[in-house]
C-alpha cells in the first residue's frame, strides 16, 4: 500500500516551540515505512532542517508583520519527504545570498549551508500570504 | 536555560544543562558568556555533555565565545559532544575552530 503522510501545524511566531515541532518532524522520520537508510540521522536530519527553516521565520521573515504565526507541512508521498515552512514576511532572494565558506568563523551565517547540506534541494518562493521555504528530500537508497 | 558553572584556577567551566541549544536559548548562552569576559575570565570550558541537539544559533553563539576569548588572549575550549552534536560541528567545520576534548577534566588538564 502507497504510503501517505500529511501533517499540518500552526503554532505562534515564537522559538519555545522549536523544540516541539522539531520532535514531531524526528518521530514522522522514524515512522516512515521502507527506509533503508540510517532512520536516527534522518530523524535527526529532519529536527535540525526544521529548526533552521522555523527559525529564520519566526526571527527574520515574520519580525515586522502583526500577529504572527509559523505554518509547518511534513509530507511523505512517493518515498519523498518534503518539509514546508511558511511566513507572512517579504521574502529575499534565496540564490542571490552570498554562498556559505566552511572555513569561515562568523557568528551567523550557517543556517542556510545547513540545510541545503542535509536536503536534497530547497528554494524559497511566493506563497499566498507570504513566503515558503520548501525542503526536499528522496527516502529511497 | 540551566547552565552550571565552575571556576578553579582562573578556568571557568560552563555546563549546558539542556538537551538542545538553539536559536530559542542560545542567547542565554553568549550573555552568560559575555559577562564572565567583563570579568575578565576569558579561559572557558563549554562542557555540552547533556546536549543532545545543536542548530546554527547555537553553533553561532559558540563561535561568540571563542572569538572574543581568542581576543583577550584567552581560549574557549569545549567537551561532552555526543555523536550527533560532533557530527555538527563537522558539517560547518567548526571542529577544526575548535579545540574538543571528551571530558571537562581532559579540557581542564589542556590549558
Amino acid at each position: 500500500m502507497r504510503e501517505r503522510i500529511d501533517i499540518d501545524i500552526k503554532v505562534p511566531n515564537q522559538t519555545r516551540y522549536l523544540s516541539l515541532i522539531g520532535k514531531i518532524g524526528e518521530d514522522v522520520a522514524r515512522t516512515i515505512k521502507r527506509f533503508d537508510g540510517d532512520r536516527e540521522k534522518l530523524a535527526y536530519n529532519v529536527n535540525v532542517v526544521l529548526t533552521e527553516a522555523m527559525a529564520n521565520a519566526i526571527l527574520h521573515a515574520n519580525r515586522d508583520t502583526l500577529d504572527p504565526e509559523v505554518h509547518v507541512r511534513i509530507s511523505v508521498l512517493n518515498r519523498v519527504l518534503t518539509i514546508e515552512v511558511f511566513d507572512q514576511g517579504q521574502g529575499f532572494d534565496i540564490d542571490a545570498l552570498p554562498a556559505h565558506n566552511p572555513d569561515s568563523c562568523h557568528e551567523s551565517g550557517r543556517g542556510i549551508y545547513i540545510m541545503r547540506s542535509l536536503m536534497d534541494r530547497i528554494s524559497y518562493k511566493k506563497s499566498k500570504n507570504g513566503y515558503v521555504l520548501v525542503m526536499v528530500k528522496s527516502l529511497s537508497s | 536555560m540551566e547552565l552550571i558553572l565552575d571556576e578553579k584556577n582562573g578556568i571557568v567551566t560552563i555546563t549546558v544543562e539542556e538537551e538542545r541549544l538553539d536559536a530559542h536559548n542560545s542567547g542565554e548562552l553568549k550573555t552568560r558568556m559575555t559577562s564572565l569576559f567583563e570579568d575578565e575570565k576569558s579561559n572557558i570550558i563549554v562542557n555540552l555533555k547533556a546536549v543532545r541537539f545543536v542548530d546554527s544559533s547555537g553553533l553561532g553563539a559558540l563561535v561568540s565565545g571563542f572569538k572574543n576569548a581568542s581576543a583577550r588572549n584567552g581560549n574557549l575550549k569545549l567537551c561532552g559532544l555526543q555523536p550527533q552534536v560532533k557530527s555538527m560541528f563537522e558539517l560547518t567545520r567548526l571542529h577544526r575552530v575548535f579545540e574538543i576534548f571528551t571530558d571537562s577534566e581532559e579540557a581542564f588538564s589542556s590549558f
